[in-house]
């Protein structure tokens, strides 16, 4: 044992050893810590994290230096809720680890567990993080049961390892599609709902060993699963669109005032606005939905997202797997339609890190934390700019994915030579 | 309407109901030649009123290629009678200071569900695809369209001004697109586009296979490709009765008219050049085998419809002229999606072929502007150098060529239809919002006044009632 433990310090010592440190300079700097925009500023990453921020001259000594004048850097995106490593064809393509069914484990679906089934390997990691997300929340997309299991915050690095919280939080529909799934009526989903909880918060402190009694609805992983939540150390994920089940919603953290509850879509979250303010209730959202899908979302508009920021809902934004990508375009139309453009970054950035609780090393460009950082060939959230470099963990990461090798294979294609052999 | 559509081979004007048979006989009775109304459904669409409007000192994307930075743009009676540097106020125009912002045609979107797939997307609304036999040429997307869908404002806060609606992708053949103004009104026919020719959706791949795999086939690709050739063998059958009705009739027998056959009729007209073929098409090779299909049968397919891995056959596309239609960036959500790149949509430009931008989608169909701008951002990125004004092309003019209504609509010049968008800045920018819509020259949608804006039946006395979408 002593030899062993002898063994991983060194591999440490040797991994800090040949990490590169890096100073981005000359670019115009979004912090998102108090330390706000800055121009021509350096940032200095070291032994894979934000060292500083400055723009003072300092001692580039040691450093790679990397010049990134005119250019916007930003801290990297956090994709706010996506099935990333789940999934990696969702339809008539085989296993798919963001969807399940029912089995005698879990009579509620608390106790399924994401982080069992991150694949780092999945093209959607390379295809997202050369566009500039290094971290995201990723949960299964549907159980048909109570809870959506526990979801994991996870790192778009080039660790073996990418699971940066298990048990990071648990999701439930009180939606249409929630009332659908439990009992065709939210008679039933609600009250179900509640029964959980009540148990979970019975549960807690209690041995839930083999050969306890239980007689609850909640199978005895399910309850194990859920008193972190009714403790409040877990989030609380609820998928709400009408106003009426975001009253709901309220008023169930009334009940339960430890409950950390983080509303998903919130369609027509506006017309509560004031009240989600009051809660300290935030709001994970797709500011594009403006279309009346059901009779939950009648007054879905694209001034959602500035309506919950101006009435001081904290909100981030970025509901998507295979495109989270494009959570930059869609903070950009929330931006077009009436968010401020830091808060249309911070939906991307520190909101939704700050949301999930990890803000104490991601979100921001703050000394200590991880550092993911991405240079922008100019305003990220311009459909027409792209990621140029991205960092994450302190890493310079490839900008390469299969995405882009089939885009090098065709556009240069030899005569007479099949496509097979050309290897980009 | 009966100019909308040529007279295609098996249908005639009717002749005189005698002719003279031969020297010294007497005229024998004969039934007058049966003649097919190609127009059942006729348009009945009206241009609103509108005023001549003149735009000045606006940066103009005129379409096809041409960028004039602070000129202008002269409406009058629907039409577009003028563009250039600087142009007189007539008399009783409405000028407006462009200072700042963009003038574009309006954008056509070639791939739209709107009405068909309405929302609330309800199991009552799903009235897109005719899921009970592979092919179903027969039907008309025009008479599933609810013209009260939402979808339709939203997509005119977003600059589009028309588009094609097509049938779901179900089936091999999936019926008749109708390319309507976005102008919805009490009935379908008052949005239908005046003169423009009919569209017919076919589908390969996964979504046939699948639908039919459990019910009687086509099970496999090479399953849908024999569905296609049969059916265009059964139409091409068709075609031959009604010719030698025709011919009879004219050579002074008195045939029996073969009995309709509304299914065979659409084929028939696809394969006499007066119906449209758009085909949701993702993978090359499913694409390369199309174009064979389409020699084989010797009629053209005007653009493959999703096109995922047109980049792949790019030279191919431009040599056999048809178009791709579609997305920047979406791709992974099926196999036959999974080899999507972002560089699609420049990397077919490049090539000389022609290129679309569409949606397929309710959401998507309200920013066209920023998929061409996502698409022309990376081909920048990736070496393709490819002006705004060129790409502005994938968004009005291509779509309104693979429609025929290129005469009419797609660009910006004098003498066509006075279908434009005033944008509140670069439309190539995520900030741009379409500011002012006009269709034939009528504003139709005005950012800057709420009270005018357009609220369908279904959304009066609903939460968000008028609010800004």
């Amino acid at each position: 044992m002593k030899k062993l433990i002898g063994l991983l310090s060194l591999t440490m010592v040797a991994a800090s050893a040949l990490a590169t440190d890096y100073a981005i300079v000359g670019a115009k700097v979004h912090t998102m810590s108090n330390q706000g925009t800055m121009e021509d500023a350096t940032v200095l990453i070291s032994d894979g994290k934000i060292q500083q921020v400055t723009n003072s001259d300092v001692n580039l000594d040691g450093y790679e230096i990397i010049d990134a004048n005119g250019k916007v850097v930003t801290p990297g995106l956090f994709g706010a809720f996506t099935s990333l490593g789940l999934v990696e064809v969702g339809f008539s393509a085989g296993t798919v680890d963001s969807t399940g069914k029912e089995t005698a484990l879990s009579t509620t679906g608390a106790a399924l567990d994401v982080s069992y089934g991150i694949n780092p390997d999945s093209s959607l990691i390379d295809i997202s993080r050369i566009e500039g997300i290094t971290a995201a929340a990723s949960s299964m997309s549907r159980t048909e049961q109570l809870f959506q299991g526990m979801g994991a915050i996870i790192s778009l690095g080039d660790k073996s390892e990418p699971v940066l919280k298990r048990a990071a939080f648990t999701t439930a529909v009180v939606s249409n599609g929630g009332a659908d799934d439990i009992g065709g009526s939210r008679a039933n989903l609600w009250v179900a709902l509640e029964t959980a909880l009540s148990e979970a918060e019975y549960a807690i402190g209690k041995s839930l060993n083999p050969s306890v009694d239980w007689h609850g609805m909640l199978s005895k992983a399910d309850a194990k699963a859920l008193s972190a939540v009714v403790k409040g150390d877990a989030p609380l994920v609820v998928d709400a669109r009408r106003a009426a089940d975001i009253r709901q919603v309220i008023s169930l953290k009334a009940r339960y005032p430890k409950l950390n509850i983080v509303l998903l879509e919130a369609t027509e979250g506006w017309r509560v606005a004031k009240e989600l303010a009051e809660a300290g209730i935030p709001v994970i959202l797709d500011p594009e939905s403006n279309l009346p899908y059901q009779f939950d979302q009648l007054a879905a508009t694209l001034h959602n997202a500035g309506r919950l920021h101006a009435a001081g809902v904290t909100i981030a934004i970025g509901i998507n797997t295979h495109n989270i990508r494009l959570a930059k375009q869609n903070a950009g139309n929330a931006v077009a339609n009436g968010l401020p453009w830091e808060a249309g970054l911070a939906s991307l950035t520190i909101n939704p890190a700050r949301i999930y609780g990890v803000d104490d090393i991601l979100g921001s460009l703050e000394p200590g934390k991880q550092a993911d950082v991405v240079i922008w060939t100019g305003d990220p959230l311009e459909v027409a700019q792209g990621a140029e470099q991205v960092f994450i963990g302190g890493e310079k990461i490839d900008m390469v994915s299969r995405q882009s090798k089939l885009r090098e294979r065709y556009l240069n294609q030899v005569e007479g030579k099949p496509v097979v052999y050309s290897r980009p | 309407m009966t100019t909308q559509f040529k007279h295609n081979g098996f249908v005639l004007a009717a002749l005189s109901s005698l002719v003279i048979l031969g020297c010294g006989e007497k005229p024998a009775a004969k039934d007058p030649l049966v003649e097919i109304n190609q127009d059942p459904f006729p348009s009945t669409y009206q241009a609103l009123p509108s005023q001549t409007t003149l735009i000045n000192n606006v940066n103009i994307l005129d379409g096809i290629g041409g960028f004039i930075e602070s000129g202008s743009v002269l409406m009058q009676d629907g039409k577009i009678t003028a563009i250039g540097a600087d142009i007189d106020a007539p008399a009783d125009a409405n000028v407006i200071d462009g200072s700042d912002k963009w003038v574009t045609p309006g954008i056509i979107d070639v791939h739209s569900h709107l009405g068909v797939y309405a929302t609330p997307d309800a199991q009552s609304h799903a009235d897109g695809n005719e899921m009970t036999n592979p092919v179903t040429a027969q039907v008309w997307a025009e008479h599933s369209i609810w013209p009260q869908d939402p979808g339709f404002n939203r997509a005119l806060a977003g600059g589009v001004t028309s588009m094609q609606i097509l049938p779901g992708s179900a089936n091999l053949v999936g019926g008749r697109a109708v390319t309507v103004k976005n102008l919805p009104n009490r009935v379908v026919q008052d949005m239908k586009f005046p003169g423009a020719p009919y569209g017919m959706k076919m589908a390969c791949g996964e979504n046939p296979k699948r639908v039919y795999g459990q019910k009687g086939g086509p099970g496999t690709r090479m399953g849908n490709v024999a569905g296609y050739r049969q059916a265009w063998a059964d139409a091409q059958d068709y075609q031959r009765k009604w010719d030698k009705y025709k011919k009879d009739h004219e050579a002074g027998k008195n045939p029996n008219a073969p009995k309709r056959d509304l299914k065979l009729e659409t084929l028939a007209g696809v394969l006499e050049g007066e119906i449209l073929v758009h085909m949701h098409c993702y993978r090359a090779d499913d694409m390369g085998t199309m174009l064979d299909v389409m020699e084989e049968f010797n009629y053209q397919i005007t653009s493959f419809h999703h096109a995922v891995e047109s980049y792949k056959i790019a030279d191919l596309l431009a040599e056999k002229k048809v178009c791709s239609s579609m997305w920047a960036d979406w791709w992974g959500f099926k196999m036959e999606a999974y080899d999507g790149i972002k560089e699609n949509i420049p990397m077919v430009h490049q090539a000389g072929a022609c290129a679309i931008v569409h949606s397929d989608s309710d959401l998507g169909i309200q920013r066209l502007n920023q998929e061409a701008a996502k698409a022309w951002g990376d081909g920048k990125r990736a070496g393709l150098d490819i002006s705004q004004a060129d790409a502005w092309q994938w968004l009005s003019a291509n779509p309104a060529k693979s429609l025929g209504i290129f005469e009419q609509t797609g660009s910006l010049e004098a003498g066509k239809n006075a279908d434009v968008v005033l944008w509140t800045a670069d439309p190539f920018s995520t900030y741009a919002q379409a500011e002012h819509v006009y269709i034939d020259g009528a504003l139709v949608y005005d950012r800057n006044s709420p009270d005018t804006w357009p609220v369908s039946d279904f959304e009066l006395g609903q939460p968000g009632e008028g609010d800004s979408k």
